[in-house]
């Protein structure tokens, strides 16, 4: 067994592993902490696969973003996370015999099954030799060039993505004293100041 | 044993079916039900990866990046969306949700 393997099946049991915990812990926390081992763990399997970019890229997104905007809601919603579960497992038998024949089913179709060499000579846009184009070289190649407009595309959706999420969550309060910069600017010498003569030795 | 394309897809299979099942054992806890999603959406991307791999075509890679983005976005609406219902509510429970219809 190569290095190759013991990695892989090192990173793909903490994965595993890790992703169960996500859905079996107690504390939503430990759920988003186990979620970012999880990411790790994926990011692991991506290097071993050659896709070094898209390993990266998953922990910046996930790691970096994601799991962290997870962190934050789940620290500031004061949710008695104990009560939630109080009848958590009522459905845990039903859902675990699913969960079990669906991924029988899906090992027996997708592991038992091979693919024929010759599918891999009518790749759309076939990997470089790593020796010419290293795999983040190579993805640039065809995203700027075959999926510009999907790029395009993804960036318009991220905007949506954070235009949404400001207009939800922002709140209007009418008591709070805030800057109004066009009745700052409108003002004028006549209207801010005013000359009054002072006789002397009499105050105003 | 070397290592193919049949063990990475069953290693994404078996986190698809985690996420699934979690969505099942935590139907009241909306956080961890998009956590549940962000499994799903890792098991795919891994299903991509692996195939662009083994097929040497990197369109699946460009593919998987563009589900990366998807995903940071849907978390990003989900939660606030979670954020505005548990302002509204002060709860988070999945059971008061219907009582936004109408």
């Amino acid at each position: 067994m190569g290095l190759q393997a013991l990695f892989f099946y090192l990173f793909a049991f903490i994965a595993i592993a890790s992703a169960f915990m996500v859905i079996s812990a107690r504390n939503p926390v430990h759920s988003v902490l186990f979620l970012i081992l999880t990411f790790f763990n994926a990011a692991g399997l991506f290097l071993l696969t050659g896709a070094e970019f898209l390993a990266m890229i998953l922990l910046v997104v996930y790691v970096g973003a994601v799991a962290v905007l997870f962190l934050f809601v789940v620290m500031m919603l004061d949710v008695d996370f104990a009560a939630l579960r109080t009848k958590a497992l009522e459905y845990a038998p039903v859902g675990a015999l699913i969960g079990i024949i669906l991924a029988l089913e899906l090992i027996f179709v997708i592991g038992g099954s091979t693919i024929s060499p010759e599918i891999a000579k009518k790749a759309a846009v076939p990997i470089p030799a790593l020796t010419e184009r290293s795999n983040t070289q190579a993805l640039g190649d065809v995203l700027y060039t075959h999926y510009v407009y999907f790029f395009q595309i993804a960036g318009l959706v991220l905007l949506v993505a954070m235009i949404g999420a400001i207009v939800l969550t922002l709140k209007h309060r009418t008591n709070v004293k805030r800057q109004n910069i066009s009745a700052q600017v409108a003002r004028t010498p006549e209207t801010a100041v005013s000359i009054v003569k002072v006789k002397p030795g009499q105050g105003i | 044993m070397e290592i193919g394309i049949s063990h990475y897809l069953t290693v994404s299979a078996i986190l698809f079916v985690l996420g699934i099942f979690g969505i099942f054992l935590n139907r009241k806890n909306i956080i961890v039900i998009l956590m549940s999603v962000e499994l799903i959406l890792l098991a795919v991307n891994i299903n991509m990866v692996a195939f662009s791999t083994f097929l040497h075509d990197i369109a699946g890679q460009v593919f998987a990046l563009f589900i990366l983005t998807v995903a940071a976005a849907e978390a990003a609406i989900g939660l606030a969306i979670l954020v505005v219902f548990y302002r509204n509510r002060g709860s988070i429970a999945v059971d008061d949700v219907n009582v936004m219809k109408g």
